[in-house]
């Protein structure tokens, strides 16, 4: 149980990862994309958690509470945000490619060899 | 106190908010849309040669919000500048002052997203350098790269803008996502986000070093992507070839060696005295930088877009710079920021002139343009110095910064890696002076066409909407003045021994460390390596004037060889490299994805093999 | 390479890239043994010092500030790439939102749907706002108040119309918007400068209760201006996409 979900921060990295180097569809790799980053946010809040304690939030608990990290939680925060605006221009870009050049397939949009 | 370390972040984003929301007016006015983005990028140079000239005696460090540390641990963010950072800074800031006057006027604009954007990217480069927080690091890298992506794909209505961005964008967000999976993992084990405190910790408790090395690495990773080094450089070639004029200058000139610049941070601020096993990792910096300047160098020489061609020169120089960083020592570190500055403005320089060929005559491909910038007579001169600047010659910088890094070389026992790296320069002088010689002065046979690249050189459409009857002022002095900078700045006085001195500053961790975490001032830093000689040897002028006469004659090779009996026959040898290097270089994002796995793994594996 | 060499390069190298990186995970304490000591001293000291109860909206908007700052700017470069990159080009021209299948008009929305949307646009506008303005209370804040406000936006469009979407986001107040919002944040911590105080101090008064509506300081302030701009830089960002596939076609395509 120490270990489990950092074994499956490492698995999702791999996953997605394998998704982007073998994908035929530029929609599909901008998803496995964000799995990928997903793996990041499994690993800081992972990171931060501390058994047998409560979300940092005091409104209707005594300040002194053990709770669970929250710099690991305001960092994904900013993570998911930063992700989503990457996202939108990727799709962007991905919608003018299927209309420069007809495909979304990776391997048909190299106009540059060499 | 002033505020200067968060005024010249705080400028630029102001003004891009600002420029964004009164869209209105400016449609109207382009020239004061143009005057304002200059005015402000203008005004963040002068106040970073500011907190530059300032820092020489120490680090000048700033913190956000009011949160100073208390015994030693941080809970906010701060800002550490020292001579090296603030001076990076500014030249980013320089390049990008220059661009804004290079796009005066003519260049294609859609509403004030061009300035906006260029003006995010800024302040995405100075709080890169500036910042002492790993996370806030990477904060700034992602803006950098997000206007970059969308400053790249400028012209969507050309399929090249669009692929280049599309693997810029893929490549440099998996580093991206590895750099923020090695933040994760340093976190769990310290505890804490800002870097002289991570380097106290690491310092201090030498257990676990097992996720260091993972974490390092993975940080490390992200930045080798970004500096374009061999086997993560696929990207750099095709964002180049196509994003605008004013961008390539600065993903050329500057945001390349940003990334150089973090690896130096992270390397001696928090892991350096961690990770311990320095011969380790400068054997490792040492290969990868010499991988990479020699598949640039060779790449350059084939090309015949002349922005791609630049492109992969800039590669050739990065491999160049992580030779500098590898010896470790001061007089190395200083003459990679040398070399990065003088070359910084050589390359603008480049880019500025080839900007003004793309504007007058309409095209960027080698041949087709052979003989055509004979009407371009100011131009042709400004292309063929900075082209002997890029080639070493004598008193631009670059022949100062490396000679440096040679005499490093030779002083550890290593004079092949001069003699490599002399090379280096020849090819890709050479293949820039035979650029110059032909286009400019219709010297000897233009280079033979490849035929699958012609096609693609030929959709380079021109990015100015007017005026392409003579070369605005606006695009040729800054050219001039970036070229006539790069020669001054090879020309101060005891310019060695005050970047050596701010270069034995900055890889000095535990001085760095009590001036961030305790607010103490080290009067006399602690040098790992002993301060090195700086003045001029004969050895400098000479390697680097061989290097530029050896540039020019392969330049004259290259263009009279038809002429030469013996060498007439046969195909041109560059172009016996092309299958085999085409495949590397296929265009194909999985590709790229693909290598920066196996580079990454290639790296961990080393690494776990001999530090263990 | 070839797909084939491709995939047996990347299963060997990312076995290796696995292997490599559990063996740096295996170095991290296990899973709940936290060590600090950053988290446990600002949830020491957050409450306290800020009048947040919220240490998360603490964090985001006070003490990593700056960060957040920087993030915001991401998002407005992104929308702001977004409409270049999706701009009209020459050679394109808008076609009546319509159907993608020839000889058929666009099928009509169903009554239901259409009911379902408007009636949870109205509350989804108050969740948003109350969302963005209660950031140093609960798990809420600018981020989240600012894409559920979006959501209303779009679920205007899901009603079936798309053009009255457009018309009520026209592009330059969103951009406008989005201006101000990120402006504002960084106007915000500007404000300190005067007062001889580092950029993104906390000025306002922080009020007696904490978590209190008028608690914080310029938290509550600062979570606001996010949430406008992310509000618009979404309604931004979906309406380009959709115009893109609804009425954008390239002229004889």
């Amino acid at each position: 149980m120490h270990i489990l979900p950092f074994v499956v921060v490492a698995w999702i990295l791999a996953v997605g990862l394998y998704g982007v180097v073998t994908s035929r569809h530029l929609v599909h790799q901008i998803v496995c994309l964000i799995v990928v980053q997903s793996s990041t946010y499994v690993l800081l809040l992972a990171v931060g958690y501390v058994t047998g304690a409560v979300a940092p939030y005091f409104y209707d608990i005594p300040v002194h509470t053990p709770a669970v990290d929250p710099v690991v939680q305001a960092l994904a925060l900013t993570d998911v945000v930063v992700e989503a605006a990457v996202t939108a221009l990727l799709l962007a870009f991905a919608i003018q490619a299927h209309k420069r050049f007809g495909t979304l397939d990776p391997q048909e949009l190299a106009d540059f060899k060499g | 106190m002033d505020h200067l370390l968060a005024l010249v972040v705080v400028i630029p984003l102001l003004s891009a908010a600002g420029i964004s929301a009164l869209t209105p007016v400016f449609r109207a006015h382009r020239r004061a849309l143009d005057s304002a983005a200059i005015a402000v990028a203008g005004c963040v140079t002068v106040l970073l040669v500011v907190i530059m000239t300032r820092t020489a005696h120490g680090p000048e460090v700033y913190w956000f919000a009011g949160f100073r540390p208390r015994h030693g641990i941080v809970i906010g963010i701060d800002f550490a500048a020292d001579p090296l950072s603030a001076g990076l800074a500014s030249l980013a800031a320089l390049l990008v002052t220059a661009a804004m006057i290079f796009s005066w006027r003519y260049f294609e604009r859609v509403a004030t997203y061009f300035h906006a954007m260029m003006l995010t990217f800024l302040a995405g480069m100075v709080g890169f350098c500036l910042t002492g927080d790993i996370f806030d690091l990477f904060v700034w890298f992602e803006l950098m790269g997000v206007s970059a992506y969308a400053l790249t794909a400028y012209r969507p209505e050309e399929r090249g803008p669009l692929q280049g961005a599309l693997s810029f964008a893929f490549t440099n967000s998996i580093g991206a996502y590895f750099w923020l999976s090695g933040i994760g993992l340093i976190y769990g084990r310290t505890g804490a986000l800002n870097m002289a405190q991570i380097g106290r910790y690491l310092t201090g408790h030498r257990t676990a070093s097992g996720l260091v090395v993972v974490a390092f690495v993975l940080i490390l990773t992200g930045l080798l992507i970004k500096s374009a080094i061999v086997p993560f450089h696929f990207w750099l070639a095709d964002a180049h070839a196509v994003a605008p004029t004013p961008v390539c200058v600065l993903f050329s000139g500057v945001m390349v060696e940003l990334g150089l610049y973090g690896i130096a941070r992270i390397y001696w601020s928090m892991f350096g005295a961690g990770l311990g096993h320095r011969a380790v990792f400068a054997h490792l910096f040492l290969m990868l930088g010499l991988l990479t300047a020699v598949t640039g160098a060779l790449f350059c020489f084939r090309e015949r877009h002349i922005k791609r061609l630049l492109a992969f020169s800039t590669i050739s120089h990065a491999g160049m710079f992580l030779v500098g960083l590898s010896w470790l020592t001061p007089l190395g570190l200083a003459g990679a920021a040398v070399y990065v500055l003088g070359h910084g403005l050589v390359k603008a320089a480049l880019f500025l002139c080839a900007g003004i060929i793309l504007h007058r005559l309409g095209s960027v491909n080698e041949t087709a343009l052979h003989g055509r910038g004979r009407r371009l007579p100011v131009t042709g001169v400004v292309f063929t110095l900075a082209a002997l600047g890029l080639a070493d010659l004598p008193p631009f910088a670059t022949y100062l910064g490396k000679g440096w890094i040679e005499d490093t070389g030779s002083a550890h026992g290593a004079p092949w890696v001069a003699v490599l790296l002399i090379a280096c320069s020849v090819l890709v002088g050479g293949a820039v002076l035979r650029v110059a010689g032909g286009v400019f002065y219709g010297l000897g046979d233009p280079p033979a066409e490849d035929p699958r690249m012609a096609r693609q050189t030929s959709e380079e459409k021109t990015e100015t909407d007017e005026g392409r009857q003579h070369t605005p002022l606006t695009m040729i002095v800054p050219a001039v003045v970036l070229m006539a900078g790069a020669v001054a700045v090879g020309l101060l006085p005891h310019l060695g021994a005050v970047v050596q001195a701010a270069a034995v500053r900055f890889q000095d961790q535990p001085a760095y460390n009590a001036t961030v975490l305790f607010g103490r001032a080290t009067a006399h830093p602690v040098a790992l390596h002993p301060a090195e000689s700086t003045a001029i040897t004969l050895t400098d002028v000479l390697s680097g004037a061989g290097s530029a006469l050896g540039a020019l004659a392969l330049a004259g090779l290259a263009l009279y060889r038809r002429r030469i009996p013996g060498l007439r026959r046969g195909p041109e040898p560059d172009l016996l490299l092309a299958d085999p290097v085409r495949r590397f270089q296929s265009g194909v994002v999985n590709d790229y994805v693909t290598w920066i796995v196996i580079g990454t793994a290639c790296i961990g594996g080393y690494l776990a093999v001999t530090i263990r | 390479m070839t797909p084939s060499a491709r995939r047996w390069a990347f299963l060997i190298a990312g076995a290796g890239l696995v292997a490599f990186y559990l063996w740096g995970l295996t170095g991290l304490p296990g899973f709940g043994d936290y060590p600090g000591p950053y988290g446990f001293i600002l949830n020491q000291v957050a409450v306290g010092q800020t009048k947040a109860t919220a240490v998360v909206s603490a964090i985001n908007f006070e003490y990593r500030g700056f960060d957040t700052v920087g993030e915001e700017f991401i998002l407005f470069v992104a929308a702001a790439g977004v409409s270049v990159v999706l701009r009209h080009l020459r050679g394109e021209r808008d076609r009546s939102a319509m159907d993608e299948a020839l000889g058929r008009g666009a099928a009509p929305t169903s009554d239901a749907v259409r009911m379902v949307a408007l009636v949870f646009t109205g509350p989804t506008v108050v969740i948003g706002w109350y969302l963005a303005t209660h950031a140093q209370t609960s798990p809420s804040g600018g981020f989240q108040g600012g894409v559920v406000l979006a959501t209303a936006f779009i679920l205007i469009y899901l009603s079936g119309q798309f053009l009255m979407f457009k018309r009520v986001s026209p592009v330059a107040l969103a951009d406008a918007a989005e201006a101000v919002g990120a402006g504002g944040f960084a106007l915000v911590g500007l404000s300190a400068l005067p007062l001889s105080m580092p950029y993104l101090s906390n000025v306002l008064p922080l009020g007696h209760t904490p978590g209190a509506i008028d608690s914080s300081g310029t938290i509550a302030l600062i979570s606001l201006f996010v949430g406008v701009e992310v509000a618009a830089a979404f309604v931004l960002i979906v309406g380009e996409l959709l115009e893109q596939t609804l009425l954008v076609r390239q002229e004889g395509g």
